[in-house]
């Protein structure tokens, strides 16, 4: 079977800038995919691209195997895009914003879906009300249902909770996820990495327009260190200890940990020392700390 | 017929009736003021076509103009709005051709620009009623006229990034132009020189063709007036497309 995204060598530049540099990435049907990396790292444009916003300089670039140059029409109509900026049009109302979208994508009658997927974003309150009287995080919710109203097979959401209230925030997920249960494909980008780490299944990391880590979330997790401990102590720490010291704080030391059993040879390192455990408590890794690493490789390269 | 292009024309259509204060009633009051002030002053001193008074001879002008400034005010604006507000995107990322998105603005151009027009004609009625001998001719210039600033209005809201630079155009090209193509004077008036180079001018024979329409008489010849303005709308036709086939501005 086709992938849901397929990205084969694709390169970007705009002026002297690469927004992408020969970048590989296949997404399967199904997936929950997160899409990371720090501003302007091509995150966007890969979006851009996939949706034809923009065009490729190099590469091919498909979704359920249409092309999204030559196959335009197919690809587009798979494909439902939340753009990051907060656009709308000011003068329709929401459901007549709803509903022009639907028929740009082919869709006469489609108020049934439409009813459905303001119900599910909170937005039937607000059907007859102008675009222009919403505040911010209404505003997102159209946006949101505008790009799922032709009930496309794959989703990309760039950024979709930028902005926006914790209530919106779970009742986003939980309608996403329903459709990813379902079987929507899912490709999203977002700042907020615990939000990526509890929704995705798989993660790529972009830096400089360039892949620098693609792998299942449970992998890119286990590739930092496991764990990490966090240690009130009635002395200083042992000298033998400091290699594994990651943070310091007033009264604490935070050290690394490769796997729980090497807390033992901690706590032995400290009894040899005469030092005692005031207080102790075990910290998973995140996927901040995957991020700091991949990402943060390599500050001062040009 | 296709649905996503009957949906951006709809979305124009009441894009314009949204706002038909503006979009409507507007250009017809000034149309009318500029008819209440020409025929005052002129109607005792001046005949064009004999037989014609002159508010009369004024009317299918002002009509023609109207319809040809909101024909052109129509897509460019929609367009530059769109651009500006960012909501050019929910078109862009539809599955809709570049000659779907084409149809669309220049028919709902069409459509404001002929609305417009017979608003003033209507409204115009109170000050004279001018004959109108081939309603064909009218409606055939109308439609092309109208057809041709629409395309116009196309290339230029997606070439304009502000709107400073969309109002030069409309300034510096479209008033000019019609405001010497003789909307309120035949050009047999003129001096040689500005004969000829109003000769230069394809709103000359938009007006020319449709006033030919109301009294059957014109400067020049009214198929020849037809064939200019088909002529020049297919080559705008032609540029349009290929400039929203290459996505220029629009799909980076």
């Amino acid at each position: 079977m086709a992938f849901a995204v397929d990205v084969r060598r694709v390169s970007k530049r705009f002026g002297s800038l690469q927004a992408l540099d020969n970048v590989d990435l296949r997404i399967e049907a199904g997936e929950f995919f997160g899409l990371l990396g720090p501003n302007g790292a091509g995150k966007t444009t890969l979006i851009n691209l996939l949706s034809g916003l923009a065009r490729p300089d190099s590469g091919e670039l498909s979704i359920l195997g249409h092309d999204v140059v030559a196959q335009y029409r197919e690809s587009r109509r798979l494909l439902g895009v939340v753009p990051q900026e907060l656009v709308f049009d000011p003068f329709f109302t929401v459901r007549e914003s709803l509903r022009l979208q639907s028929g740009y994508f082919g869709l006469r009658r489609n108020d049934a879906w439409i009813d459905e997927v303001m119900h599910h974003l909170d937005l039937t309150d607000k059907a007859d009300t102008n675009m222009r009287r919403l505040s911010g995080g209404m505003k997102r919710r159209v946006l949101v249902a505008q790009a799922l109203v032709h009930k496309p097979p794959v989703i990309v959401l760039d950024e979709p909770t930028a902005g926006v209230d914790v209530e919106l925030r779970q009742g986003l997920w939980r309608f996403i996820q329903r459709l990813n249960r379902e079987g929507h494909t899912v490709l999203l980008t977002t700042h907020y990495l615990q939000e990526a780490e509890t929704l995705c299944n798989r993660v790529a990391m972009l830096k400089r327009g360039k892949v620098v880590a693609l792998d299942t979330m449970k992998n890119l997790l286990n590739s930092v260190a496991a764990c990490r401990v966090k240690l009130r102590l009635s002395g200083g720490l042992p000298a033998a200890l400091s290699p594994q010291l990651v943070e310091q704080t007033d009264d604490a030391f935070i050290l690394a940990l490769s796997s729980y059993p090497a807390l033992e040879a901690v706590l032995a390192q400290l009894r040899e020392a005469g030092i005692s455990v005031l207080e102790m408590s075990l910290q998973q890794a995140d996927l901040e700390e995957v991020f700091l690493q991949v990402v943060g490789q390599g500050k001062g390269e040009p | 017929m296709r649905t996503s292009f009957a949906t951006l024309f709809y979305k124009e259509v009441l894009r314009v009736w949204k706002v038909a204060f503006q979009t409507l009633l507007a250009p017809i009051l000034t149309a009318l003021l500029y008819l209440l002030i020409f025929s005052h002053v002129l109607e005792q001193h001046v005949q064009v076509f004999p037989g014609v008074p002159y508010t009369a001879f004024l009317i299918p002008g002002l009509v023609m103009m109207s319809v040809l400034q909101n024909a052109f005010a129509n897509s460019s604006s929609s367009l530059i709005q769109s651009k500006i507000t960012g909501n050019i995107v929910f078109v862009l990322l539809a599955p809709i051709a570049y000659w779907e998105f084409f149809a669309a603005y220049v028919l709902a151009s069409v459509a404001r620009g002929v609305a417009v027009g017979a608003g003033v004609y209507l409204a115009a009625l109170y000050f004279a009623v001018p004959s109108m001998l081939h309603p064909l001719w009218i409606a055939a210039f109308a439609v092309l006229g109208s057809a041709f600033l629409g395309a116009l209005g196309v290339v230029a809201g997606i070439w304009a990034e502000k709107f400073d630079q969309l109002a030069g155009f409309q300034n510096f090209i479209i008033m000019p132009l019609t405001f010497l193509s003789g909307v309120f004077y035949s050009i047999h008036s003129l001096p040689d020189f500005w004969q000829g180079i109003s000769r230069f001018n394809p709103f000359f024979y938009m007006i020319d063709g449709f006033r030919y329409g109301f009294f059957g008489v014109s400067d020049i010849s009214p198929w020849f007036s037809l064939a200019v303005v088909a002529g020049c709308f297919t080559a705008m036709a032609v540029f349009t497309l290929a400039v929203l086939r290459s996505g220029y501005k629009l799909r980076l």
